[in-house]
């Protein structure tokens, strides 16, 4: 027979589905290793979903997604970052927040463009950008910078053949935010240097040091800018699948072909249960950021009691310490770590080299959880420095 | 803090000071005398335990009734359910909109307690017009907590 694309076998798997080979043949694991929140979709969300359901809204929406939710998003992109979207042209719903990532940059470049993407971060940028016959080139973030991209950074990594930079914050693996100001430094180099932004703000809803700014709302950004953003993380919605993009509508446009022939248009059921989290589930997104702040309050004490250098990340859910002491690969102290105290978190690694030396430490678990699960890590590195 | 930290001991009385001041981010004097303050000016009137009783073997038997009353002058209804109050037996009493006066929550050893109480002590207060008596057969969910079962996590062990 003949063979597969060589470009997709080339693709390596993700370095978390190795790992998740090893912990699922073992038994009462404590997981610190999911990128998702631990609540159930709130009710009042979940009902609108089932009305749909019961109502007989099986059929498919226009493309670009349900009106009403386009409205809504354009609403609440308004409300919480001033920025206008027309919900006519410039909006696009899709499948999760990863498929306006595939699709956005399936949309911008050509054979042979440069996308730069700061690590670490999300495991879908590097193989979206391929699979595009884009270039990824890497920006390894750095701890002392606290894993934010700086301008130097960025600039040192732009080319002639620059078309995009993918702006992950707040991050996953770091839990790294970007700020005003740091953003404001990057804007001035993207318009300088004429290039796009993807900005995905996935985990927009949960920082816990002043508001969220997206970097389409500073001057001249929203025309180069791809905003992305979506329900599972805030509304933790996750398995209904279901994000957007907001771009300029030139852009919406042709993300919009590629997403009518791939998919036709996200599920029914979960759009019209995001109409419904737009317009009344800003007291549940509350409360849900109000119980990760003091989860990873505990966390982060937890981690300096135990003299472990992990700074204080004020987004997403997850913590992200180093172990560069204990003299092991990320994936070494992870797999030994799972071996001894049967406790999984995920090597930093698997989220791009300059993750090596890191552990990615998700809070979407219960309290009691995560004392159980800093117990046993402070017994298992007590052993390595005795 | 005070919101937040009423929220937390809300759910969870049994937790202690450092780690209370760990999740708020503050220091434990500051957390200690703001609990020392919130005890003062009555707003944390106590520490309870939610109990599922029905997963013992002691019996309980718990009645909402509802009651209609009559206004005193000058006292509202303010001396009447300190009347009701004032027994033992009788769990919370709330003053309510609608049909009837007030909401009393009765808990006995047996149905025939309950029933003596309605008939012997409630219904015969003066003032007390008529009263209404509800068993509760099974609780499904009791101060925010379902009881009926527990949440296994179905997540996957790990995603990215």
């Amino acid at each position: 027979m003949k063979e597969l694309s060589n470009k997709v076998l080339n693709i390596k798997p993700s370095g978390i589905r190795k790992f998740f080979d090893l912990v699922s043949e073992m038994k009462d694991v404590i997981s610190l290793g999911v990128g998702e929140p631990d609540f159930d979709t709130p009710w009042h969300i979940r009902d609108e979903g089932i009305y749909a359901l019961e109502k007989g809204r099986t059929f498919y929406t226009s493309n670009s997604g349900l009106k009403d939710l386009r409205i809504e998003i354009s609403n609440y992109i308004n409300r919480t970052q001033g920025i206008i979207y027309n919900p006519e042209n410039e909006i696009i719903v899709t499948v999760g927040g990863s498929e306006a990532i595939d699709i956005g940059i399936r949309a911008l470049v050509n054979d042979g463009d440069e996308v730069i993407i700061p690590q670490p971060s999300y495991v879908s940028y590097e193989p979206c950008t391929i699979l595009a016959n884009a270039k990824p080139v890497i920006i390894n973030l750095k701890s002392e910078n606290e894993f934010r991209l700086t301008a130097e950074e960025l600039q040192n990594a732009i080319t002639p053949k620059t078309k995009l930079l993918i702006l992950p914050f707040p991050n996953n693996p770091t839990g790294s935010i970007m700020e005003r100001k740091d953003l404001e430094e990057i804007a001035k180099v993207i318009i300088d240097n004429d290039i796009y932004v993807m900005s995905d703000e996935i985990y927009s809803e949960l920082t816990y040091k002043g508001k969220h700014v997206s970097i389409a709302s500073l001057a001249q950004m929203k025309d180069r800018t791809i905003l992305i953003n979506g329900f599972s993380k805030s509304y933790a919605m996750t398995g209904w699948r279901l994000g957007y993009a907001c771009a300029p509508s030139n852009i919406i446009k042709q993300m919009t072909k590629i997403h009518q022939f791939a998919i036709m248009c996200a599920p029914t059921t979960s759009q019209y249960a995001a109409v419904e989290a737009l317009r009344n589930g800003d007291e549940d997104v509350d409360t849900m950021r109000k119980s990760y702040n003091q989860r990873r309050r505990f966390l982060v004490n937890a981690f300096k009691e135990m003299n472990i250098p992990c700074f204080e990340p004020f987004g997403a859910f997850y913590v992200f310490p180093c172990i560069k002491e204990f003299g092991m690969t990320s994936e070494e102290f992870a797999t030994k770590f799972l071996q001894e105290q049967k406790v999984a978190a995920i090597p930093g690694s698997a989220f791009g080299t300059s993750g090596e030396g890191y552990l990615r430490i998700s809070y979407a678990y219960s309290l009691d959880n995560l004392k159980t699960a800093m117990s046993r890590f402070k017994i298992f590195i007590d052993n390595i420095r005795k | 803090m005070r919101e937040e930290l009423l929220s937390i001991i809300e759910k969870n009385s049994r937790i202690g000071l450092n780690e209370l001041a760990v999740l708020l981010g503050k220091n434990e004097q500051d957390v200690l005398s703001e609990i020392e303050s919130l005890e003062k000016e009555g707003i944390i009137c106590g520490f309870y335990t939610l109990i599922d009783w029905e997963k013992t073997s002691i019996e309980k038997v718990t009645a909402l009734i509802e009651v209609r009353v009559t206004p005193q002058r000058g006292q509202g209804f303010d001396k009447i359910a300190q009347r009701v109050y004032n027994y033992p037996e009788v769990k919370s009493v709330y003053l309510i909109s609608g049909g009837f006066d007030l909401l009393v929550i009765l808990e006995e050893k047996s149905l025939r307690e309950i029933a003596n109480f309605v008939s012997d002590k409630l219904s015969t207060l003066d003032g007390v017009l008529s009263t209404a008596t509800h068993f509760i057969l099974k609780k499904y969910k009791d101060y925010g907590t379902v009881l009926a079962q527990k949440h296994d996590d179905e997540r996957e062990i790990i995603s990215p």
